[in-house]
């Protein structure tokens, strides 16, 4: 128990550097809401790794940790509607089996780009916005299959270490 | 999980691929547009329309009269000068100038939309 608690610290910390360090590269490309998502790399190795629950609860802190410390009330509901849409979704398509990992991540990423489109058109009251979706699709696979890669490296490598929770 | 790729992965991944270079082909071929005017909204409510052949800079204030946005419209193009937000996303998005292109600053809800001729009228407009 002591050794589960310690890696879900450890994730959850490494979760919050990533999302410091991915604001610290510029990646714009002139279109609203297109990110690198570094910290879902921690989600999905969690998701195969250790466990569906463990995945959710440290998805859900990280962004309202970092949003505390980072952030405003606003960026918390933005991440959240990306993120909490992207892990349904990955949740989803892990549970049927029928998916690696790399897929699973570039879903992933999808899903969050879309979510906070949507969320922020709801905001502003403005849809035009979703003129951008499909670049924001594109973007959102391409670094969510990038992210998908890295992942699955990584737990091909480690996954048997870590202590498995429940789904 | 000893493969990489299974068969399921390939399908699924070119059909995502599919859509999205679809979609991006589709809004391509729309040939939009350049719009006449640009409609400012703030909060969900119109802040103000302006014409995009009039070189003009446009303050965006709160309700305490802070300035929180400075748009400014050049050669038939707008951008986003100046934003009191903290990360500025709103500045870097490229500036628009065809109908219904956008830039959005979320933090302080303003949206700059391109909108078209006499006729251009929002054609939905989300209470």
């Amino acid at each position: 128990m002591r050794n589960k608690t310690a890696y879900l610290g450890i994730f959850l910390a490494l979760s919050m550097i990533l999302s410091y360090v991915e604001s610290l590269i510029p990646f714009t490309i002139g279109i609203p809401g297109v990110k690198l998502g570094l910290a879902n790399l921690v989600v999905v190795i969690m998701i195969f790794g250790m466990g569906t629950k463990e995945a959710f609860g440290v998805s859900v802190l990280r962004i309202v940790l970092t949003g505390f410390l980072f952030g405003n009330g606003f960026s918390i509901l933005y991440s959240l509607s990306g993120g909490i849409l992207s892990f349904l979704g990955m949740a989803l398509l892990k549970k049927t089996g029928w998916f690696r990992c790399v897929t699973v991540s570039t879903a992933g990423g999808v899903l969050h780009n879309i979510g906070q489109l949507i969320i922020a058109a709801l905001v502003v009251s403005n849809f035009y916005i979703f003129y951008y979706i499909p670049v924001l699709l594109i973007a959102g696979v391409i670094t969510g299959f990038v992210n998908g890669i890295v992942s699955q490296e990584i737990i091909l490598r480690i996954g048997k270490r870590l202590p498995k929770g429940g789904k | 999980m000893n493969k990489r790729f299974g068969k399921n992965d390939l399908i699924f991944l070119g059909i995502i691929l599919v859509l999205g270079i679809g979609l991006f082909v589709i809004f391509r071929m729309q040939d939009r547009p350049i719009g006449e005017k640009i409609v400012i909204e703030q909060d969900g409510k119109t802040y103000g329309t302006y014409s995009l052949l009039e070189n003009q800079s446009i303050s965006v204030k709160d309700e305490e009269g802070n300035v929180t946005n400075m748009v400014v419209i050049e050669e038939g193009v707008a951008h986003m000068e100046e934003a009191s937000c903290p990360d500025h996303l709103c500045m870097e998005q490229k500036s628009i100038s065809k109908d219904k292109e956008t830039i959005v600053c979320l933090p302080n809800k303003v949206t700059v939309t391109v909108i078209g001729g006499e006729s251009g009228d929002l054609d939905a407009v989300a209470n």
